[in-house]
């Protein structure tokens, strides 16, 4: 398996004034191709720090990080935006798709700014990705048209379509209630079974468990990075749920 | 991004706000259409004004009596008359780049004839004052070189004359008495129109020169000497030959100044078209002007824009646009509200150009070089002043905007 993420000794000052606030306290990681990753921390313990310079939205004030290989200390904001663009895929945890803009559209658009490859037909991946994530009969809808775990479908259906090498999900399942987010984690597993890398930024036990790996983080610093033993089913929890309301009726 | 994937985006925002959209583009709008209506009204000016130059004549060249000269002090054109009979009858016998050659002997008299009287100025010329001035016969005929060695008592008149003392009857064949002296009426002119000082044209007898000298003047010196230049290219050597003609004629040693002043139809023209020119030029930069303003305005609403817009700008530099990206996006934005301004303008401009015509009787020339130059100089207000905005957003931070509330 090769290493997509790689991080050593990151460190990342923030300056307010005169006062220098040392957010990561050198981080090393290791992801490698097909892992399911959770980073799980409280707020201020450096994981959100950790997640904008893995998406490279940041760079870091020390130490080296690699994606797939590539050294992105050295980058411009150009080279960022296409880092960006062709190996990272983002979930947020607002959803951010474009308000006034059809799913289609939102899901074709990270291939319209790609300078590498040129897609003949945009709008045939975005359906097909619509589709992996079961919203193939909802191409043409806008945003203020879909429940919150359609939008965070149509979220996860753009970061698939210009295949990339890691999908960095952050709090992907904070604005939605249980159901919605076992439904959402369930297309991450079902993603990761087909071999896409996943990393899940969360706060909640509960979510972490879905992944493989779990790495905590305090105060800027790693605390723990062990493998998940009884790794939650997404799809089992969900029939349960479902055998739940049947019951409670 | 695709081009027409970035004007999709551009016209979905300018959609998002309609009314927003409209009143950004109203300074544009104002300020194109401005300019075509201030334009067309000063082209329609200068083309009226060029149109009554050319009624003057055609090639025309005029001979003028010089300044009189006292002691070194000039005392003005005209201020000593000395051009006389004999200065015509030399030209008309050598000039060879001329094609005809006419005095004119203004006085004014009093008009008796038909239902009443009138008063009016009576032109003592010659045959060849018709070509000269290009002008026509509506009826009769005009007199001939024997009728100005007779020096015959007989005229043509104009239209205003014919229109005010023989309303409803032909004057050809009637007496009119000019000055108590009987004249008969042989023709009359065809309508000519006011003249670049807005006198009337039509209101005028013509009379042989000869006849108004002996019969009603009795001045032996003339106003002016019309000629006609072969054409209008050889007006230059007809003014160099008339010029040489003159001093011979007046015996002027060479070193001594001219007598006379010789201008030609262009000089006349050019001193017109100056006064148009500078009236439309100052009309065009005043609402030149009113689109550098909208300009200010396309400037303005694209910085709330951006501001606005600062969660689609991090999302979008999320996905990989890059900050070139934003920067287009924006561009092509207020480009596409200026130019729309500009078309709206100009179809508004093209519809005032045509009230200002119909309504209000004023001739206007609508030029297609100043829509396209209006609407290209709009399309640059665009991107000039959408160019501030645009990198103010390309230049943002991409965790600020996507953080931004």
């Amino acid at each position: 398996m090769g290493t997509i993420i790689q991080t050593k000794n990151l460190i990342k000052d923030y300056h307010t004034g005169d006062i220098t606030v040392r957010a990561l306290k050198g981080i090393n990681l290791d992801i490698s191709k097909g892992e399911f990753v959770a980073i799980m921390g409280a707020s201020g313990s450096g994981k959100s720090t950790l997640m904008n310079i893995l998406g490279c939205l940041d760079v870091p004030s020390g130490g080296d990080y690699f994606i797939d290989l590539v050294h992105v200390n050295n980058l411009n904001k150009k080279e960022l935006a296409d880092i960006r663009n062709q190996k990272i895929g983002f979930v947020f945890q607002g959803f951010n798709l474009l308000s006034r803009t059809t799913a289609l559209e939102n899901v074709e658009m990270p291939l319209l700014y790609n300078r590498s490859v040129h897609y003949p037909d945009p709008a045939k991946l975005a359906i097909e990705a619509l589709a992996k994530v079961g919203l193939g009969d909802r191409v043409h809808h806008h945003p203020n048209q879909l429940s919150g775990g359609q939008q965070q479908r149509v979220a996860i259906a753009r970061s698939l379509i210009n295949n990339p090498s890691v999908i960095l999900a952050d709090e992907p399942t904070g604005n939605l209630d249980t159901k919605t987010s076992i439904e959402v984690l369930s297309i991450f597993q079902e993603l990761n079974d087909q071999g896409i890398t996943v990393l899940l930024i969360t706060h909640e036990h509960d979510i972490a468990y879905y992944a493989k790996r779990i790495i905590e983080m305090r105060d800027g610093l790693i605390l723990k990075d062990y493998l998940v033993d009884k790794r939650k089913n997404a799809v089992g929890d969900l029939d349960n749920f479902k055998v739940e309301e049947i019951k409670s009726l | 991004m695709r081009l027409k994937n970035l004007f999709k985006a551009a016209i979905i925002s300018i959609a998002k706000n309609k009314m927003r959209s409209l009143l950004t583009m109203l300074g544009i709008i104002i300020g194109v259409g401005a300019v075509i209506v201030m334009v067309a009204i000063g082209q329609g000016a200068k083309s009226q004004v060029e149109s009554q130059i050319n009624s003057l004549g055609t090639n025309l060249v005029i001979i003028y009596p010089g300044a009189a000269r006292t002691g070194g002090v000039s005392m003005g054109a005209g201020s000593f008359t000395r051009l006389t009979l004999d200065d015509v009858d030399f030209v008309k016998k050598n000039a060879v780049t001329v094609t005809g050659v006419s005095p004119v002997i203004r006085t004014g008299a009093q008009l008796i004839g038909g239902i009443g009287n009138w008063s009016s100025a009576v032109y003592g010329v010659s045959p060849d004052y018709l070509q000269i001035r290009a002008w026509d016969l509506s009826s009769g005929d005009f007199f001939t070189d024997t009728d100005v060695r007779t020096r015959n008592k007989i005229c043509v008149i104009g239209q205003t004359i014919a229109k005010n003392l023989f309303p409803d009857q032909d004057p050809v064949g009637q007496q009119m008495r000019i000055r108590n002296v009987p004249f008969k009426i042989i023709g009359v002119l065809t309508e000519k129109g006011q003249n670049a000082n807005g006198q009337d044209q039509d209101d005028i007898v013509l009379a042989p020169y000869t006849t108004v000298q002996y019969r009603l003047s009795g001045f032996r010196f003339i106003g002016q000497i019309l000629c006609s230049a072969l054409s209008a290219k050889t007006i230059p050597q007809t003014e160099e030959e008339l010029a040489s003609l003159m001093r011979q004629s007046h015996k002027i040693q060479p070193g001594e100044d001219d007598d006379f002043t010789i201008r030609n139809q262009t000089d006349i023209a050019e001193a017109a078209q100056s006064t148009t020119d500078v009236l439309t030029t100052l009309l065009a930069s005043i609402a030149g002007i009113s689109l550098i303003v909208g300009g200010i305005g396309i400037m303005n609403i694209m910085l709330v824009s951006v501001t606005e817009r600062t969660r689609e700008i991090g999302i979008r530099m999320a996905i990989g646009a890059r900050g070139s990206d934003i920067l287009t996006q924006f561009l092509v934005e207020a480009t596409l509200l200026s130019l729309g301004g500009g078309i709206i303008g100009i179809l508004i401009g093209i519809g005032t150009t045509k009230i200002v015509n119909d309504v209000y009787g004023w001739s206007t020339s609508l030029s297609v070089f100043t829509m396209l130059v209006s609407f290209g100089f709009s399309g640059l207000v665009g991107i000039f002043f959408g160019f501030y905005p645009a990198r103010k957003a390309a230049s943002l931070n991409p965790i600020d905007a996507l953080h931004f509330e």
